[in-house]
């Protein structure tokens, strides 16, 4: 009896440190991100401005490993290079083929058309994969289509490492956007960024909207809850996950044509490092849950910057430490993510 | 079957066969989970299978529902062969099911749940009608119609369930055990429901393991044993057989 009550309490005085813990680390977070813009103000805004940037990009690659998360519950490994062929492509479609090098308004107009094809090439992709791989071990142990997901990386990253797409070392490719930004006083806000915010809020707007309020997006949303219920409605439950998986593929088509504008060079193993952040930012805002992908990529685009380029960073060679360390402290104190669902639902 | 009528009259019917699966088997894996079934659903009618947990009656739904592939066997619908389409292509043709379990979407609001219900249905006019029936059946779930599904009681779920398959307009409604878990003063309101909902020309095949309320309001019923078809006959003719009682409907 004694004993109990003793374990009790100890539970409970862990739970209050737990939650002390918790909340004093966010403090400490919010007045690291404080002293950074009392700091050097100018400096801070325009690190804010590369963080949201950068953000976007992890936000769009996301998105697409929690709609198929969401819908299937696969960790889709070989979603990072799917979007380094969004990259690739972009550079072989807007340079090679259409020979867009300069800041012209032709180019501007290719550009457009340019990221409409890579949208869809990588949708494509994504749904060839699904159909050939996926598709069949539906019914099959989680852990077949999660080893599947990891082969179809390598796959991905061979297709990348041949001679006609970057060959093995980076390939850079001229840029249509210029260097620079506007400046203001000592802010300076990089056009690459703008295209980056410009393009990649249209389209989380588009997606909120398919999923919230087309019949198309009631389908996924009864699949992800229940495709045996789902399949009872008379929803297409195989062409729901199919569209899902090409909708992910699109975003991460355009997030490697971004990408690819911003730094200028991609090579094969690009989508590895920025697939596992980009999964992080899906884990960080709830896997599955579409705002919190947005939301999680954006915290851990801004939080990346200020590591990188703010006045009291720990700088570039601990960006990777600090974005996973955030992961971890998140994982154990809110292991559920930021919006994701606390709880198992009762069947 | 004829013969068999012969001596045994009240085993015939009258209305014209919409439901027929003829010597169906489905397995899981090695394991036979309905072997060799027959039977039919006749226009107007409730039908019932009853019978003990692991029977294969909610197997039967699933595989006429397109859940489940079957082994051997035929299912045909209005004169359509049926077996192994996927389960949208039976919605689109009338056959709706309110499956085991409830499996409503718990994350959705009652009202989204019914919207789902009519995800094949064009018409607005004839959704919005069916709409104020099953509210009018069900006013609870009105009451609730904002209310995100998975956080209602029981009851109120099924109730969610049975009004979510209405909303198909189907021509042939499956109710896989609408009254598990439930309190019986719910049980005999649900099982009301479904009187009435037969009533206003919807056919019904509704599966059960509480036998006796389910033969109280079928008119025709099957009973399952271990996947096999043990015995048939008219809903309130076995009900009063008490072999039959004693034997399989645990009276």
């Amino acid at each position: 009896m004694a004993e109990a009550a003793e374990s009790r309490s100890s539970r409970a005085v862990k739970d209050l440190i737990l939650r002390y813990l918790g909340s004093s680390l966010l403090v400490l977070a919010i007045i690291w991100l404080l002293a950074n813009f009392v700091a050097d103000p100018g400096r801070s805004f325009t690190v804010l401005f590369q963080g949201l940037g950068n953000g976007a990009l992890y936000a769009l690659i996301a998105l697409g490993y929690t709609l198929v998360y969401g819908i299937i519950e696969l960790i889709n490994f070989a979603h990072g290079d799917l979007f380094m062929l969004g990259s690739v492509f972009s550079g072989i479609i807007v340079v090679n083929i259409f020979g867009a090098t300069t800041n012209t308004p032709r180019n501007w107009g290719i550009l457009l058309v340019s990221i409409v094809l890579v949208m869809v090439m990588c949708g494509f992709i994504n749904l060839l994969v699904e159909r050939l791989a996926y598709r069949r071990l539906r019914r099959a142990p989680k852990l077949a289509s999660l080893i599947t997901a990891v082969g179809v990386s390598f796959i991905f990253q061979w297709w990348g490492q041949q001679s006609w797409m970057t060959g093995s070392t980076p390939k850079q490719w001229p840029q249509v956007v210029p260097n620079g930004g506007i400046t203001i006083g000592s802010v300076t806000l990089a056009w690459t960024v703008m295209l980056v915010i410009a393009v990649t809020i249209p389209l989380l707007v588009l997606l909120q909207w398919i999923v919230t309020r087309t019949r198309q997006g009631r389908a996924m949303r009864a699949t992800a809850q229940d495709q045996d219920a789902a399949m009872l409605m008379g929803i297409d439950v195989d062409r729901t996950i199919a569209f899902t998986f090409a909708l992910g593929g699109a975003m991460a088509g355009a997030a490697g044509m971004l990408y690819l504008e911003t730094i200028g060079t991609t090579f094969y193993g690009v989508g590895f490092q920025l697939g596992l952040i980009a999964f992080t930012a899906a884990v960080l805002g709830g896997i599955g849950n579409l705002p919190g992908a947005v939301i999680g990529g954006v915290l851990i685009g801004v939080a990346q910057a200020f590591n990188d380029g703010g006045p009291y960073g720990l700088h570039q060679q601990w960006s990777q430490t600090f974005i996973f360390a955030i992961l971890i402290l998140l994982m154990v104190f809110k292991p559920e993510g930021i919006l994701g669902n606390p709880t198992v639902e009762k069947v | 079957m004829s013969a068999q009528t012969a001596d045994q009259p009240w085993l015939a019917r009258t209305g014209e066969p919409m439901l027929e699966i003829a010597n169906l088997s489905v397995f899981y894996g090695n394991i036979a989970a309905v072997q060799d079934l027959s039977l039919d659903v006749r226009k107007g009618e409730i039908v019932t299978v009853v019978g003990s947990n692991g029977a294969g009656k909610s197997t039967t739904l699933r595989t006429i529902s397109g859940l489940i592939k079957p082994r051997k066997g035929t299912i045909t619908f209005q004169g359509d062969q049926i077996q192994g389409k996927k389960g949208n292509e039976v919605v689109r043709r009338g056959i709706c099911h309110s499956p085991e379990g409830r499996r409503i979407f718990p994350r959705m609001t009652v009202d989204e749940n019914l919207d789902l219900g009519a995800f094949l249905q064009n018409d607005k006019a004839a959704v919005a009608a069916e709409r104020d029936r099953v509210l009018e059946l069900f006013p609870r779930l009105a009451e609730r119609i904002n209310q995100k599904a998975g956080t209602m009681s029981g009851g109120e779920q099924q109730m969610l369930a049975v009004g979510r398959a209405m909303m198909g307009n189907p021509t042939l409604l499956l109710l896989d055990e609408p009254s598990m878990g439930l309190a019986p003063i719910l049980v005999d309101l649900i099982f009301d429901t479904i009187e009435k909902i037969r009533d206003q020309g919807t056919t019904i095949l509704l599966v059960e393991q509480n036998a006796l309320a389910a033969l109280r309001i079928a008119d025709y019923a099957y009973v399952m044993e271990s996947g096999h078809l043990k015995l048939e006959g008219d809903a309130k003719q076995l009900s009063r057989d008490d072999a039959i009682v004693r034997a399989y409907l645990g009276g």
